[in-house]
């Protein structure tokens, strides 16, 4: 571990098995076997920390001369010309009662129970305890030298000797990271997570990260990883830094600062997306008060084999669901939040329902308005859907309730809705709820609006130059929109919408040249006394003010000729180009004049 | 023999003759080059002198005053027909300047205020002027008032345009020595209809405030606050009409913390500044709710007699309406 830190690269030749190996001076003979690819039975050592020799169940024999003496590899330096044995009669030996030593405190770990199997250890002779720690020492060494928190310590010697806090009170040091329990190779530390039930489901569905070094997203391009700063040890006491070891190519770079770039570009793409909306303004179905109340999107999460379930559609108390209910539209098509539809629902409510059925024999109910399948394939998959046995219920859900106070009914959700091809209002008894969200434009598209100088239609969602003939360009020249931030829309058609505008974009780089219409504002510098009243009226932002000559300036390039300019200068110094006042007044003349002799009037 | 210069004054308060005589001891080279045929001011030459000349005998007129009688009209014609180059001199006679602000009224409910009910005044028996009066003596006559007052191009026809109220003595000498200049060396005129003794730009040009990017959150007359002496009284919420205003004055008034009113007329380009000045003003309202541009339009006092104190009679609606004022 240290041979890099002292920079001595000098090498030295040892023996290993018969088999001889180069390493660096300063390695342990531990390096040098897995140099050769030597395995030795380890308890006590990763190779993020520095050796301790707590275990000894790595011990392997050197051999200098006639003299052979037990070292454990763990932490015994290599040195020129030595000769080691990893295996033969005695190390068995003594590996065999050190086994039958820990078995004789932890016989119920199955790490030892495998090792005691492998050295031929069936029962110890020391008492069959069921403490459960081996005393490595791993979850002391890992809470002090890398997270540098050290909130547990060994306390008390010879067969008192334990992991405990401090007075064995509850630590105040300690900041949860859970470090020492996943480095605790038998399972005697658990972390008290109450993010999870006791079967283990979480009882939320994260939809973030939830470790301080994650991929953004499955999709994410680039696909690398980011620290979250505020949760990273590393970060915020300077210790840990595992991740790093770990990392085979030394990708991790702890020093990297947040950074402004600055980029010139020529066009922008905008795509920032959609956010759901608030499914806690809807108080009437549950969510965040009822248990098995889930948003799409969080569901979406169990349904995906990374997520916290691996897949399985699990209920909170971790039983399968008898029955399933997916509520569309909630937020959309609602004349109380948003008025248009928000098209995707529709399907991926489908595409779970699917899911549900493909992994549990739970019934579905899918509550919906309208079944809006209009893309490729959509229908049939309806139809498909149809023929699995999904239960269609036409009809909006007034809200979700718990069912009854019996022990039968515990944790049953009741959904009261309308059917309205019966003409009956019916209540459904289901195991868990799903609600699918509204799409509605993020939060600052107000503020990115103004910032790219693009309107946004009345539903929020910014405005493009032509919903019919242009629908991936702004009335801005160079903006251009893909997906759902120009309105709701699902993959297809966002892919389709971003492909057309880098079509658009890559149509000028590849001309080289912007055409612009001659239909501009002009300041006359003769006549502009720079009064600045014009500056900032500029809805594309092409009024510039020269200081060293205090009047203004029309940039050409930006200028859209709206006139707002020339119709607020007070001088009267800004004119639009074709259409100067001289011009406007000759064209009244004109037609208040008196008609010529033989013209008809 | 010398060139004939002619001084005139028709409906105005005056100040254009004082300006005149402000070039001090400059005004005996006006004297020693010209040989002054008309001054009523400084001079006692009669009308019948003028009406007994010559057409085109006066080489210069000065004329200064708006058109808004009878007496008015007559000169205005008159030294027209006498005079090689009228000039209207000063704002009264270029665009109307403040008698033409008499224009949001009509003659009668002017007449009802001055001679009947305004406080200071006792007019029982209701004796209004009459042009004509006939007394024991002999006839009196007097002008007979328009209804409406009229800058001089709206009469007459007028050479060139010598902006201010006053023009600023200055200017006056630098187009009287331009003349000279001009009529001794046998020079070509300047184009009919040149503005004299004034620049192109606007008075924010010639005014030394720091300007900003224009925000107005509220307007405020110049007695509500002590203004900054280095910011632009616009930025400050004063209504200023510099921006569409005329260079020329020296930016004089807003040097000591008076915002412009707009004397030296519209800059080149400008058609009718009070339009320009409220369509201005309106773009750089920071308001987004209508009830907050209200309240801040409501902190705005007079907008005809702050937009268009110089220029009403000249600008494209020239005066109010005749009817709803009478009416009313």
């Amino acid at each position: 571990m240290s041979s890099e830190a002292s920079g001595d690269k000098k090498l030295v030749n040892l023996t290993i098995d018969g088999r001889s190996v180069e390493i660096e001076k300063n390695s342990t003979v531990l390096q040098a076997a897995h140099k050769l690819g030597i395995e030795i039975p380890t308890l006590c050592h990763v190779d993020w920390m520095e050796p301790y020799g707590a275990c000894r169940l790595c011990s392997v024999e050197v051999i200098k001369g006639k003299r052979r003496r037990l070292v454990t590899a763990c932490n015994y330096p290599v040195s020129d010309r030595i000769v080691i044995e990893t295996i033969n009669d005695r190390i068995r030996r003594v590996r065999a009662m050190i086994i039958e030593l820990l078995l004789g405190r932890s016989s119920n770990v199955p790490l030892l129970q495998e090792l005691g199997k492998q050295y031929g250890v069936e029962k110890s002779r020391f008492g069959e305890g069921t403490e459960g720690c081996i005393l490595c020492g791993l979850c002391t060494r890992v809470c002090d030298e890398i997270v540098g928190v050290g909130a547990i310590a060994m306390d008390g010697r010879g067969i008192k000797r334990r992991v405990a806090t401090p007075y064995d009170e509850e630590s105040k040091t300690c900041i949860a990271c859970g470090a020492c329990a996943a480095v605790c190779p038998t399972g005697y530390i658990k972390v008290i997570d109450d993010t999870r039930t006791e079967k283990g489901v979480p009882l939320e569905f994260p939809t973030g990260p939830t470790t301080s070094i994650y991929v953004k997203t499955l999709q994410s391009v680039p696909k690398v990883p980011v620290i979250d700063v505020e949760s990273c040890i590393k970060m915020q006491t300077g210790g840990c830094g595992v991740c790093a070891t770990y990392c085979e190519p030394g990708a991790i770079n702890y020093n990297q600062k947040p950074e402004e770039i600055e980029v010139d570009v020529g066009q922008i793409l905008i795509s920032t997306g959609f956010q759901t909306i608030d499914l806690k303004k809807f108080a009437q179905y549950g969510y965040g008060r009822l248990d098995n109340v889930y948003s799409a999107l969080e569901f979406e999460r169990m349904l995906n084999a990374t997520g916290p379930t691996g897949s399985q559609v699990v209920l909170k108390n971790g039983q399968e669901p008898r029955a399933v209910g997916i509520i569309h539209c909630i937020g959309s098509r609602d004349e109380n939040h948003h008025r248009y539809c928000s098209r995707v629902c529709c399907m991926y409510a489908l595409k779970m329902a699917h899911l549900i059925k493909d992994r549990t024999k739970a019934a579905v109910y899918q509550f919906y308005i309208d079944m809006r399948a209009f893309g490729k394939g959509y229908e049939e998959f309806y139809h498909r859907l149809l023929d699995e046995g999904v239960t269609m219920i036409r009809g909006k859900a007034a809200e979700v309730v718990e069912a009854g106070w019996g022990q039968r009914d515990e944790g049953v959700l009741l959904i009261r809705a309308e059917d309205t091809l019966i003409g009956k209002f019916r209540e459904i008894p289901v195991d868990m709820v799903v609600l699918c969200a509204a799409m509605e434009p993020q939060h600052d598209a107000d503020e990115v609006g103004r910032l790219f100088s693009i309107s946004r239609s009345p539903d929020g969602f910014f405005l493009e130059r032509h919903p019919k003939l242009d629908p991936t360009s702004t009335m801005t020249d160079g903006i251009y929109l893909a997906g759902a931030c120009q309105s709701p829309k699902d993959i297809p058609d966002s892919v389709a919408q971003a492909q057309g505008a880098a079509a658009r974009i890559l149509q000028l780089i590849s001309r080289g040249y912007v055409e612009v219409d001659p239909i501009r504002a002009e300041v006359v510098e003769e006549l502009c006394g720079g009064c600045r009243m014009c500056n900032n009226l500029c809805p594309y932002g092409a009024i510039e003010f020269v200081l060293d000559k205090k009047i203004s300036r029309v940039n050409d390039a930006l200028c859209k000729g709206c006139g707002t300019c020339v119709a607020a200068c007070p001088a009267g110094a800004i004119t639009g180009k074709g259409f100067t006042n001289a011009q406007i007044m000759a064209e009244i003349d004109g037609l208040f004049a008196k008609p010529t002799q033989g013209a008809k009037a | 023999m010398k060139p004939k210069l002619a001084l005139y004054w028709a409906a105005s308060c005056g100040g254009c003759e004082i300006a005149v005589v402000d070039v001090e001891e400059h005004i005996l080279t006006i004297a020693d080059f010209f040989d002054i045929v008309l001054w009523p001011v400084a001079m006692d030459f009669k009308y019948k002198d003028v009406e007994a000349m010559p057409d085109g005998e006066i080489t210069l007129c000065l004329f200064n005053g708006s058109i808004r009688n009878s007496e008015n009209e007559h000169m205005a014609k008159l030294l027209r027909a006498k005079s090689k180059v009228l000039v209207a001199f000063g704002s009264c006679a270029q665009e109307g300047c403040i008698p033409g602000l008499a224009n949001l009224f009509t003659k009668q409910q002017i007449w009802d205020y001055v001679y009947k009910q305004s406080p200071s005044t006792v007019n029982e028996s209701g004796i209004f002027p009459q042009p004509i009066n006939k007394m024991p003596e002999g006839t009196i006559e007097i002008p007979t008032m328009w209804d409406t007052v009229k800058p001089l191009n709206q009469v007459v026809d007028v050479d060139y345009y010598v902006p201010g109220c006053p023009p600023q003595s200055d200017q006056i000498l630098n187009v009287v020595v331009a003349v000279i200049d001009i009529l001794k060396n046998g020079q070509p005129l300047p184009p009919k209809g040149t503005i004299l003794g004034a620049g192109d730009k606007t008075c924010c040009d010639e005014c030394g405030r720091e300007r900003k990017e224009k925000k107005i959150k509220k307007f405020v007359r110049p007695h509500e606050i002590i203004p900054n002496p280095k910011e632009c009284l616009m930025d400050q919420g004063i209504v200023c009409c510099g921006p569409a205003t005329r260079s020329g004055c020296g930016a004089k008034c807003t040097a000591v913390n008076v915002p412009c009113r707009g004397c030296y007329g519209p800059p080149p380009d400008c058609l009718d500044p009070g339009a320009k000045m409220i369509s201005a003003l309106s773009s750089v309202i920071d308001a987004s709710e209508p009830e907050e541009i209200d309240s801040i339009l409501a902190t705005l006092t007079d907008p005809v007699g702050t937009f268009y104190r110089f220029n009403l009679a000249a600008s494209i609606l020239g005066r109010g309406q005749m009817e709803v004022r009478k009416q009313s």
